[in-house]
């Protein structure tokens, strides 16, 4: 019976912007019926587009931190909150056609620790508020803590749990938004496929992880995406891997190559220390995988080659944890990196449609 | 005169139509009188017999027993006759498999309802069974089992006895001892003999002797 | 060449003689039939329960459910997922359609535990599930019961359901229910520990609530099982003596065309591996033919079954039988075991012997004093032993294992009593016929003693069976009388309508008894504690098994409570000891019977219950009538407002009851005269394989003087005179069998002991039947014999046979 259960958990999981399980789903190739979608030159308003958009079809508030432990570990969260809808509305009670999901996942070099869990909208287990700001599903939540007039991801906190582990962060952000592609329109194919995309790379962390063997305290870096869109994906498309690094010299970076039949679709931003942003378009980085690792049958490339000539970068990654493999309804690998070569740093790295 | 058999025929169902036995066989017995009745194998005599004895009916003749035509007879009458006055020793398998050899002998008379315990005794004595009262019949020899039947005839003290081969089975000795036996004994309860039998010897014995031959008695 | 020849022969003898060939076919098939058809029911009510039990995963677990009245606000419910709590919510409702009551249940399918199978997938199925319209799953019975229905959402079929069950999400449901936002209760999923201070603190007005009660239907169902339990055993048995008859029969009567090949050329083994294959083709037919047979017993009798299931215990069970290999490949296994045993020893012999030997009869002849009594005493010790396992095991196991060593024990004893008796009577015979007459039908005795022990097992089980039916049937309406004493009883749902209707009820009524009652832990385990008030209903007629004195004023004033058998036997306590209710430890007033129910339970006075329990609800009554305006009072309540559903009507639960009763017995009568016909078959079967032999014992009688229309008749009065030894002996091993099963294994199963009744017309009319059906069986064989041409007989004096 659970196996049916997961089933049903599994065509939910169709209905998420991964490209993996994306590929041959109706609805998601095809024209969104209904839905709204992304147009280029967009312009946000704030604090309302720190929240939800019903009427586009999935959505994720999604922060991945790097972390060093009281006990001299590094160790790497991700924080995921998903809205995926099933009509272009929202409706009040069981009616409501959205529904939320949210991943933790915490790394050690040793192990990876996963949770999850699932909400239906409409009913207030889950969900978007702005003003205060506050994400949340069941006990996991994202909530400001800004001062009055101040952006309110400004200061997060931010908590989440699994079978056995949890973690309670402290966010404050020491530099501005960052809006992703152009200006926050990030291109996800060369025929336009398309969503909104801005982040708060700038996130210095304090906190505690709860693990089997006792709490630590950490201190970090953290990176908050926000993205939404109806139809991130092309037919042809197979998965994506997707970076945000932290450079040691304070740039930030952000990579990823949608990876298809053919060379694929890379897209990259370039953020300054002081948080000037410029876009780097496809065919201006390279993604070369240098080492694989074997994960339950599946051959994840966890090693890469990264390089933007434009920049003068060209790194190697290194995981913090090759085996950071998020097990959960639909599955992917997320988990902290560190690299050098022309630069050097930690980040995050997430690969999906390797399941 | 006891037994009159007149002009009987019996055929049997072969491969292709009936095959004629007996083909008009004529013969008679007084009470007390002994007959022998001598052919070669497969000549019928067996069948005479089991008409005689209203185990069987002819095709055509009259058997008459103590002056009535047997030969018409319902099953209950014929088995009322049997029961009663008619004593019958076969080739083999006479006796009654579940009953001891003492409840062999006596079952026929008793069954007619004249069992003479002392008869039975002595007979059982002079027939050499009474170290085999208990035993049951497929405990017994050939040769043993022949006396019992024997004895089962004789206890009831019948009319006439139908004696098909009864030493058959038998040493010459045994056998010569078994003949003198029963000639002895019909001859005390003055019972009518006819008896089948191979050996010429014996025939010699009897006081009739018919030859059967394609289907019809040759003195 | 010679094989081809060799089958060819062995084959044409079948076409020759059409009646045997029937006769060996169908004993075969009748056989595997019983045997498939038992099976066939069973495994389908225990799919029922699997798919009942299983299709929700909610009866395996705790829940929180509401303290008082029986909705939890969907506040609640968030309330505690949004601090941590692992819970799911869900609806229950029901949904009357025709005459028919549907429980419909809502579940969130994000959350619950488990989804039945069935919703279509993807982004469109989770859609087309959560609605407008929304998807009703179930079973596809259910769907064919409700086809038409335009008012409710699409049905889909999950085979996950059981019939009866229709399951949606939890907002279609809701609305169907006009639930708004409140729920039924939360279930408790894996990993949530029980925390009850966090509880009050969170949702004061819920509480945990352990695995439900009446869920754990295979428990309550067992009883019933019990029953074709017994009758598949007991059909196993019957039916292997039945195929060991058939081959028996197919030997015997061919020893003289074996004898024949033999002198053709055949060797002993080709001979022994033509007949090897030839039992191997006519096992398959027969098993075709009697899988077929069963599905036909099974689906003739399923319909019946299922009633009684659920009107005794409210399981569910589909009405059509499907065809699971659990039951056709057992069909199939038994006809072929069955016909290899009994060949093998057949053709073992057949190829040891010299060619000349074939056709000798086999050595059936007298029964060795010596094999008989060494199997009276191993049946001796078996019996000895049956008791010994009852007392050294425990469990449900040991039940079993003491009945299947007693029947064992019991069957083997069979043979030898019988050649005692015979062998008395024997002695006592006072006619040469007599005498004749009882040693012949000990002669007989080997060759029959295995449909004997056949017709012993059959009728041991039945008397065995119907008297627990009847036991159970008399002791449940008796205590329905005692438990039900009032005439009408009413849930009104909620405290507050009670109390609003409750002038009402008192100006309706000449008595209204509140009944209250809450989950309590009973010495340990989860149960039932009711309040029930001080009256001459429950006094004068509460059925009390034992009781310290006292009872009612000590019952009333609170000085202790009363507890059911369950309860008493899971605590091992007698009146006088104390039981822990909730944590304290209370006198046990008297104990009463309690069927039906597995769980324990406990009655308080109804005045010290709510000092002690204030908030429990109180929306329950008993209402006495006068019997004959039982009707109007019911009409004058629901012109009140009180729905038809709150009312129960004593006369017609009463009524409820005796129908599935009946339902149970027609069930029981059927499987009666299959396992009956099965009996006689397997006597005529060796009847006929006797009759063979029977010749050269039966022809010297008829030369000294029987006709043959009295040895017929005499054959047919033996037939008569084993069976009905058989049957006379068979009648204390059944009620052994009954007292087994009502004292033992119910105890075992059930934790209640029922009174055992005895139903002497019903062995009568068993016993009976039995005899006749034995007699029908010797008719042939008799007759055969009666009407056998002088020849016949005539040729065993000269056949060297
Ligand atoms: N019941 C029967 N059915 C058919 N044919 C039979 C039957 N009884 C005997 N016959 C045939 O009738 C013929 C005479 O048989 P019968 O037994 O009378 O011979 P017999 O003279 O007694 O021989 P034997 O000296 O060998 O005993 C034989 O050819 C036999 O095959
Ligand atoms: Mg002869």
């Amino acid at each position: 019976m659970n196996a049916d259960r997961r089933r049903l958990l599994q065509m939910l999981a169709c209905t998420l912007p991964v490209p993996a399980l994306g590929q041959g789903f109706a609805g998601l190739g095809s024209d969104a019926d209904g839905f709204a979608i992304p147009q280029p030159d967009p312009s946000f308003r704030f604090p309302a587009d720190h929240g939800a958009h019903p009427e586009f079809r999935i959505e994720w508030w999604y922060v991945t931190a790097i972390l060093d432990g009281a006990d001299g570990r590094q160790y790497g969260i991700q924080w995921t909150l998903f809205r995926s809808a099933l009509a272009p509305e929202d409706r009040a009670g069981w009616d409501s056609p959205q529904i939320w999901f949210a991943h933790a996942g915490l790394t050690t070099p040793e192990r990876h620790f996963v949770g999850e869990t699932l909400a239906r909208g409409g009913i207030g287990q889950a969900g978007v508020r702005t003003d205060p700001f506050e994400a949340w599903i069941d006990d996991w939540s994202m909530v400001s803590r800004a001062r009055p007039g101040a952006d309110a991801f400004s200061a997060l906190d931010l908590r989440a749990n699994g079978p056995d582990f949890a973690y309670t962060l402290a966010l404050d952000a020491e530099g501005p938004l960052v809006f992703q592609g152009q200006n926050g329109f990030s291109l996800k194919s060369a025929t336009g496929q398309a969503s909104y995309y801005y982040a708060q790379p700038f996130y210095r962390v304090t906190g505690q992880l709860d693990l089997p063997d006792g709490p630590i305290d950490v201190t970090g870096q953290a990176w908050l995406d926000r993205e939404w869109s109806s139809q991130p994906l092309e037919a042809n498309q197979t998965g994506w891997d997707w970076f945000s690094l932290h450079l040691d010299g304070g740039e930030k970076l952000m990579a990823f190559r949608l990876r298809d039949d053919g060379p694929g679709y890379a897209q990259a931003n370039w953020i300054t220390a002081d948080g000037e942003n410029s876009h780097i378009g496809d065919g201006a980085v390279t993604f070369t995988p240098l080492g694989w690792t074997d994960i339950d049958g599946r051959r994840v490339p966890t090693e890469w080659r990264l390089q933007i000539p434009a920049r003068g970068l060209d790194i190697a990654t290194q995981p913090l944890n090759p085996h950071a493999w998020m097990g959960t309804q639909l599955a992917y690998w997320e988990g902290p990196i560190s690299f050098s070569g022309s630069h050097s740093g930690r980040g995050y790295l997430e690969m999906t449609g390797y399941d | 005169m006891l037994l009159v058999v007149e002009d009987v025929e019996k055929s049997w169902p072969g491969a292709s139509g009936p095959v004629p036995v007996l083909r008009g066989v004529s013969l008679s017995l007084d009470a007390g009188e002994t007959a022998a009745l001598t052919g070669e194998s497969g000549s019928g005599k067996s069948t005479l017999l089991t008409l005689i004895a209203t185990l069987d009916r002819p095709d055509a003749g009259r058997i008459l027993f103590g002056g009535t035509d047997i030969t018409g007879l319902t099953d209950p009458e014929a088995a009322a006759l049997r029961r009663n006055r008619i004593g019958l020793v076969f080739q083999q398998f006479n006796l009654i498999p579940s009953l001891s050899v003492a409840q062999n002998l006596s079952f026929h008379a008793r069954l007619a309802g004249r069992h003479d315990p002392d008869w039975t005794d002595t007979l059982a004595e002079r027939l050499g069974l009474s170290p085999h009262l208990t035993k049951y019949p497929e405990q017994l020899s050939g040769g043993q089992q022949q006396r019992v039947a024997i004895g089962r005839t004789l206890a009831l003290r019948p009319d006439l006895v139908l004696a098909d081969e009864p030493t058959g089975n038998l040493d010459e000795a045994t056998g010569d001892a078994v003949l003198d036996l029963m000639l002895a004994l019909t001859a005390e309860t003055s019972a009518a003999l006819l008896m089948v039998t191979h050996s010429t010897r014996l025939a010699a014995r009897l006081g009739q002797r018919h030859h059967l031959h394609s289907g019809r008695l040759e003195a | 060449m010679i094989w081809r020849m060799g089958l060819l022969a062995l084959l044409s003898y079948w076409r020759r003689h059409p009646g045997q060939a029937v006769t060996l076919v169908l004993g075969l098939a009748l056989a595997t039939a019983l045997w498939t058809g038992v099976q066939a029911i069973n495994a389908e009510a225990r799919a029922s329960y699997d798919r009942a039990a299983d299709a929700l995963e909610q009866t395996t677990r705790p829940s929180l459910v509401p303290s008082a009245g029986d909705r939890v606000a969907l506040e609640d419910y968030v309330t505690l997922r949004r601090a941590g709590w692992q819970v799911s919510p869900v609806i229950e409702g029901n949904l009357s359609a025709g005459d028919t009551r549907y429980s419909l249940i809502g579940l969130e399918p994000l959350t619950a535990p488990a989804v039945p199978r069935g919703a279509g997938t993807g982004a469109e199925g989770l859609s087309a599930f959560f609605g407008p319209p929304g998807q009703l799953l179930a079973h596809p019975d259910t769907i064919a019961a409700l086809a038409g229905d335009t008012d409710l959402p699409p049905r889909v079929a999950s085979p996950d359901l059981a019939p009866g069950t229709l399951v949606g999400d939890i907002g279609v449901v809701a609305g169907m229910l006009g639930m708004g936002d409140a729920l039924s209760s939360l279930t408790v999923l894996t990993g949530q520990p029980r925390d009850d201070a966090a509880l009050a603190e969170l949702t004061p007005d819920l509480h945990w609530q352990p695995p439900r009660e009446g869920t754990d239907i295979g428990g309550l169902t067992r009883s019933f099982h019990l029953n074709l339990t017994a009758f598949g055993l007991l059909s196993f048995a019957v039916g292997l003596f039945i195929v060991h008859g058939a081959v028996g029969l197919a030997f015997e009567q061919r020893r003289g065309l074996f004898r024949t090949l033999r002198a053709l050329g055949l060797t002993a083994r080709v001979l022994a591996l033509l007949l090897a294959a030839e039992m191997l083709l006519v096992a398959m037919l027969a098993a075709g033919v009697g899988i077929a047979l069963g599905y036909v017993i099974a689906a003739a009798l399923l319909p019946d079954v299922a009633a009684t299931l659920r009107g005794l215990y409210g399981v569910p069970v589909a009405g059509a039988i499907a065809l699971r290999p659990e039951w056709w490949l057992s069909g199939l296994a038994i006809a072929l075991l069955g016909t290899g045993v009994a060949t093998a020893q057949y053709v073992w012999q057949l190829a040891r012997s010299r060619a000349r030997a074939t056709a000798i009869p086999r050595a059936w002849a007298r029964a060795s004093e010596g094999a008989l009594r060494r199997q009276a005493v191993l049946a001796g010790a078996i019996l000895l032993a049956a008791p010994l396992i009852g007392l050294l095991g425990s469990g449900l196991a040991a039940g079993f294992s003491l009945l299947g060593a007693f029947l064992l024990g019991a069957a083997l004893a069979l043979p030898p009593a019988l050649a005692g008796l015979l062998a008395l009577f024997e002695r006592r015979a006072k006619t040469p016929l007599t005498e004749w007459l009882w040693a012949d039908c000990r002669l007989q005795l080997p060759g029959l003693s295995l449909a004997l022990m056949a017709l012993l097992l059959a009728v041991a089980a039945n008397i065995g069976v119907s008297t627990m039916v009847g036991s159970f049937r008399t002791t449940f309406t008796g205590w329905l009388d005692q438990r039900l004493a009032a005439e009408l009883y009413l849930n009104l749902g909620e405290d507050a309508r009670a109390a609003e209707l409750r002038p009402l009820l008192d100006a309706t009524a000449e008595a209204v008894l509140p009944i209250s009652a809450v989950d309590a832990d009973l010495a340990g385990a989860p149960g039932r504690l009711y309040g029930q008030p001080d009256h001459a209903t429950f006094r004068d007629n509460w059925p009390l098994l034992a009781a310290g004195p006292e009872v009612w004023p000590r019952l009333s004033t609170g000085e202790g409570v009363l507890i059911n058998e369950q309860l008493a036997y899971g605590a091992d306590v007698a009146p006088g000891d104390t039981v822990t209710v909730d944590g304290t430890a209370l006198p046990v007033l008297g104990i009463y019977s309690d069927y039906g129910n597995p769980r324990p339970q406990a009655i308080m006075g109804l005045e010290p219950f709510l000092t002690r329990l204030p908030d429990a609800p109180r929306h329950r009554f008993a209402l006495r009538v006068p019997p004959e305006t039982v009707p109007e009072v019911m009409a004058e309540l629901q012109a009140a407002g009180i729905r038809p559903d709150q009312m129960t009507d004593q006369a017609a639960l009463k009524q409820v009851s005796l129908q599935v009763f009946e339902r149970t017995f027609a069930v029981t009568t059927a499987l009666n005269i299959l396992t009956l016909s099965v009996a006689a078959l397997a006597i005529l079967t060796s009847l006929l394989t006797l009759a063979a032999l029977r010749l050269p014992q039966i022809a010297p009688v008829w030369a000294i003087g029987l006709t043959r229309a009295r040895l017929g008749a005499l054959e047919l009065v033996r037939a008569g005179l084993l069976a009905l030894f058989t049957v006379i002996l068979a009648l204390p091993v059944g009620l052994v069998l009954a007292w087994v099963l009502l004292a033992i294994v119910n105890v075992e199963a059930f934790g209640w002991r029922l009174p055992m009744h005895l139903f002497p017309a019903d062995w009568a009319a068993i016993c009976t039947l039995a005899v006749l059906a034995a007699l029908v069986a010797a008719a042939w064989p008799a007759r055969r014999i009666a009407t056998r041409p002088p020849a016949e007989l005539l040729r065993r004096f000269a056949d060297e046979r």
